[in-house]
């Protein structure tokens, strides 16, 4: 599975299972929250990827990441 | 001119398909089509060996063969190389390709013949000048006259024009020209024709995307091998292999454990010529989050977590090049019994 801040990207190039990252420079993190909260985003995000790896898909899919904010730094 | 000929084992007068596996061997003279070529380029150029070997061989010995065709190309001094014409045979279009790819490494220009569905079109364009024939032998004179062409053509020095003026399979190089009208003006002329509904022709063509079928679900994620990596050019410190910031012609991998600093840490050096490299060089995890995967393996979310990761610069890298190290990363991590993969792309 794709984590992958520009998801159109990921689709274009074929991935199936995509997980939306952060931001481009950070995708499995973000530098601008406190520590704590930033492990609890990265946290979030590697379990939606192993959620998506579990789910059987029949077309490309993006699977969102409950309530974290994305292009913080954009 | 000195001209290096490739042909298979069937065109090289050896024998048919129960000569597939006949090792490869060289003749100090024109063989079979090499003496059409020769009477086509005239006194100028002449072909001072042929190579011949047996289709299967090829592809089975693919390092032997391109060991020995790079001696070849050495010791008769070629000023080009031609293979085939292939045709619409397979094994034989692969050859030549690989045939040309050798070349062009080496600095020496060369020129095939193929159908356009032939595979090793596909695989080896970018490498020489392939011509692009009928499917099949009936039509030889033509496609020795187009390869002729084409040779004639590099032989004396001359810029050859587009893909499609010259008849071969575009290759993918660009080259700065002249013309009249600036690329705004173009791509206006070009927008106005296309709302109008007329035809216009692209610079560049866009490339067109496989889509793959989905794996399927990983059923047992408790007992599952879960491995992370990244195209983001996390390497470790000092980046020891010389990862390219763009262009990035290799991938490797590494211990997550002895080469980022422990069990978790992921600390790294970005080496991404794309993206700001501050955060990843604060903390690699933002990259590949290697102490999530850790945490989550000790709470037995997941079986286990690889224990090596794979990195690459995915900066202006091409979608070839990358499609083969993902086949080739994809038949380690299969070896390695690993279930699942999380990439990550920055």
């Amino acid at each position: 599975m794709h984590i992958c801040t520009v998801t159109p990207i990921s689709m274009t190039v074929g991935a199936n299972r995509i997980v939306p990252g952060v931001s481009i420079p950070h995708p499995a993190g973000n530098p601008h929250v406190s520590r704590e909260e930033e492990l609890k985003i990265r946290e979030k995000i590697v379990r939606t990827a192993l959620k998506a790896l579990e789910t059987e898909i029949t077309e490309q899919t993006v699977f969102e990441v409950e309530s974290v904010r994305r292009y913080e730094n954009e | 001119m000195r001209i290096i000929h490739y042909l298979n084992q069937f065109y090289g007068q050896i024998g048919g398909e129960s000569e597939a596996y006949c090792p490869l061997q060289v003749k100090e003279e024109a063989v079979g089509p090499g003496k059409r070529i020769e009477a086509m380029l005239g006194d100028d150029a002449r072909i001072v060996a042929t190579i011949i070997c047996g289709d299967n061989y090829f592809n089975e010995n693919t390092e032997t063969v391109g060991r020995q065709i790079e001696e070849a190309l050495k010791k008769y001094d070629a000023d080009l190389l031609i293979a085939g014409p292939a045709f619409n045979a397979g094994r034989y279009g692969i050859a030549c390709g690989a045939v040309c790819k050798i070349a062009y490494e080496m600095g020496i220009e060369a020129v095939s013949g193929m159908y356009r569905e032939n595979p090793g079109v596909e695989m080896y364009r970018r490498y020489g000048y392939i011509a692009s024939t009928a499917n099949n032998a009936r039509r030889m004179k033509e496609a020795l006259e187009s390869i002729c062409g084409l040779a004639k053509k590099i032989l004396s020095g001359q810029t050859l024009a587009t893909a499609e003026e010259e008849g071969y399979f575009e290759r993918g190089l660009r080259r700065n020209v002249y013309v009249e009208r600036n690329a705004a003006q173009r791509a206006t002329d070009m927008l106005l024709a296309k709302i109008k509904g007329e035809a216009f022709v692209t610079e560049r063509e866009m490339p067109v995307f496989k889509k793959f079928a989905p794996s399927p679900a990983i059923k047992d994620m408790k007992h599952a091998t879960i491995a992370v990596m990244t195209s983001g050019g996390l390497v470790p410190k000092g980046n020891p292999d010389r990862l390219e910031t763009c262009n990035c012609t290799k991938y490797k991998k590494y211990s997550l454990e002895e080469a980022y600093g422990g069990k978790g840490a992921a600390a790294g050096q970005v080496v991404h010529g794309g993206y700001d490299p501050v955060y990843g060089n604060a903390d690699g995890n933002r990259i590949l989050p290697a102490d999530v995967l850790v945490k989550l393996e000790e709470e037995g979310v997941f079986g286990k977590f690889y224990d090596h990761t794979y990195v690459t610069v995915g900066n202006g890298t091409e979608v070839d090049h990358a499609a083969e190290f993902g086949d080739r990363i994809a038949e380690e991590l299969k070896e390695d019994g690993v279930d699942g993969v999380l990439l990550t792309s920055t």
